[in-house]
């Protein structure tokens, strides 16, 4: 430690000692009667200036539950399309085969020859690490969405951070946040340390909706489940409808990425990849 | 990294060793407790693991979804097999009456059954849905003797742990847990709809496991054998599927 100990608090640490640095020193020249006696040695500073605490934008918890959420997500989304193209059509119902009619179908080849595309191209088979990954990423987004509710619910992340405060919940709050978006306002400081209405209900009905129904329809189609709860794909109106609500919900989820990653784009995407990252909040001076 | 406080830093270790520690012992307590499948090494071997232990305690006696008679699917589809080795042929040809289905390994009685001597055990049907890992699905009625029934008139020995099938065609073979072994659901089917099992869907003789993929319900069978470990058959990953990169369990 070869440097005197700075800090920039203005509590010098050298100022206890009395070795501090000399400096221009014109005690005040007050009448001696009605002088105050001093509270301190008037070499002591009794002000100080206030302690800069940088609050994190986005607490570590939420950092690191984004970032491993955002890995397991696209090891779904890509397993999850590797496993539509073994059986690119989708039924309504309980059951649902190459022999039935399909409710509709994507027109992609597949990777099996027994499916009737219309194509003569028969795609590589990709299911067996699809499947594997599909379900090791299931596990590591299902145990790091549940570390992150319970604790977004007990310390208030969700209350304070995400449900809309009063003066947000009126159609109001909505108009101005389009009407800003529209005429391409500039941001003010507090919008980039604090989320809109329209985004607050959008991370809301993604964490307690989509992902919820994702699980619960993805769940539906394990048939060892189904034999403990049965309920799990009854109440989604059978097994083939349970497979195409799974894909649908998982559309919603795609097109929430999609839209999440233009407004992190359109808001200054170096400033906000930093606030998720290592949660620092941009400077006042900097692009918000 | 000033800002990290001591408490944090305690807090944080201790929470890592805790977490260490539990793994350590979870992973003790599902070895002894048979909770981790035969493929589960490898990159995936962590969510094999999850998805085999959890499923293991939640549907050890849980019964597979059974249907009504009118849900009985109209166009039932099969998978296109390799066509017959000589050896099905010639089986077929003489009306399957010299199809044998040797079981061995840790039973008592080791025994060859006619499919007539399967029919005199106990028959049952259930009305059950085929789920093929590609997605597609449809239901039928399947006629055959349970599993158990057959392990009971071998003795199968307690120290058994799995039950490895192979079909007369080469490379096709899968093993299931005593659990499902033993699931009153899990059939050697003859029949379907009312009819013989046509070869197309796994006739004369097919081992039918309702509550995981099709590509477990192995067709033609004709051995069956009871193990205490499946570290000798094939590549030691518990089936052929694995060797071809599918889980071995696959009640997902």
């Amino acid at each position: 430690m070869g440097g005197k100990p700075q800090r920039k608090d203005g509590h010098g640490a050298e100022n206890f000692t009395g070795k501090h640095e000399p400096r221009p020193h014109n005690p005040p020249k007050i009448s001696a009667p009605f002088a105050p006696a001093p509270c301190y040695p008037h070499r002591v500073s009794t002000t100080s200036s206030p302690v800069v605490r940088i609050t994190p934008r986005h607490t570590a918890l939420v950092r690191v539950t984004h970032w491993i959420t955002v890995l397991a997500f696209l090891a779904l989304l890509i397993t999850g399309g590797e496993l539509v193209i073994s059986h690119p059509r989708f039924y309504w119902g309980e059951t649902g085969n190459s022999g039935t009619t399909p409710l509709f179908k994507i027109p992609i080849p597949s990777s099996r020859d027994t499916v009737p595309t219309g194509y003569s191209y028969v795609m590589p088979d990709q299911n067996g690490w699809s499947r594997y990954l599909h379900f090791e990423a299931a596990w590591i987004l299902v145990l790091t969405g549940l570390v992150y509710v319970i604790a977004g619910l007990l310390n208030a992340h969700f209350r304070k951070n995400l449900f809309p405060p009063p003066a947000q919940r009126r159609w109001r709050a909505f108009r101005d946040v389009f009407a800003k978006l529209l005429r391409r306002a500039p941001l003010h400081e507090a919008e980039s340390r604090s989320y809109n209405v329209v985004q607050r209900l959008s991370y809301l009905a993604v964490i307690f909706v989509l992902f919820p129904l994702v699980i619960w329809t993805g769940l539906a189609l394990s048939p060892a489940f189904d034999s403990a709860v049965p309920a799990a794909v009854n109440l989604l109106g059978g097994r083939q409808s349970a497979r195409t609500l799974h894909f649908f919900v998982s559309g919603l989820l795609v097109i929430f990425l999609f839209v999440h990653v233009t407004m992190i784009v359109l808001a200054g995407f170096w400033s906000r990849m930093r606030g998720m990252i290592t949660g620092r909040a941009a400077a006042p001076s900097e692009r918000l | 990294m000033s800002n990290i406080s001591r408490r944090r830093l305690i807090t944080t270790g201790l929470a890592a060793a805790a977490g260490v520690a539990g793994l350590s012992a979870a992973s003790r307590i599902a070895r002894r407790y048979g909770l981790i499948p035969p493929d589960g090494g490898g990159i995936y071997g962590p969510g094999e693991t999850l998805t085999y232990a959890a499923q293991r305690l939640l549907t050890t006696h849980s019964l597979a979804r059974e249907f009504p008679r009118a849900m009985i699917s109209k166009a039932p589809f099969a998978n296109p097999t390799a066509p017959p080795s000589d050896a099905f042929k010639r089986l077929q040809a003489g009306g399957f009456s010299n199809w044998r289905l040797t079981v061995d390994g840790m039973v008592a009685h080791p025994t060859a059954f006619s499919l007539s001597d399967l029919k005199a055990l106990p028959v049952h049907n259930q009305i059950t849905e085929v789920v093929c890992e590609e997605g597609w699905s449809y239901v039928a009625e399947w006629i055959g003797t349970p599993l158990v029934h057959v392990l009971d008139a071998v003795s199968v020995l307690p120290q058994a742990r799995y039950v490895v099938y192979f079909s007369i065609e080469p490379d096709w073979w899968e093993s299931v847990d005593m659990a499902d072994a033993l699931h009153p659901q899990t059939f050697l089917t003859m029949g379907m709809n009312d009819g013989d099992l046509p070869v197309k869907f796994g006739g004369p003789l097919r081992l039918r496991l309702p509550r995981q993929l099709g590509y477990k319900s192995v067709k033609y069978i004709t051995h069956i054998t009871a193990t205490d470990s499946l570290k000798r058959f094939g590549k030691g990953l518990g089936s052929a599927s694995p060797e071809a990169g599918y889980a071995w369990y696959a009640g997902i």
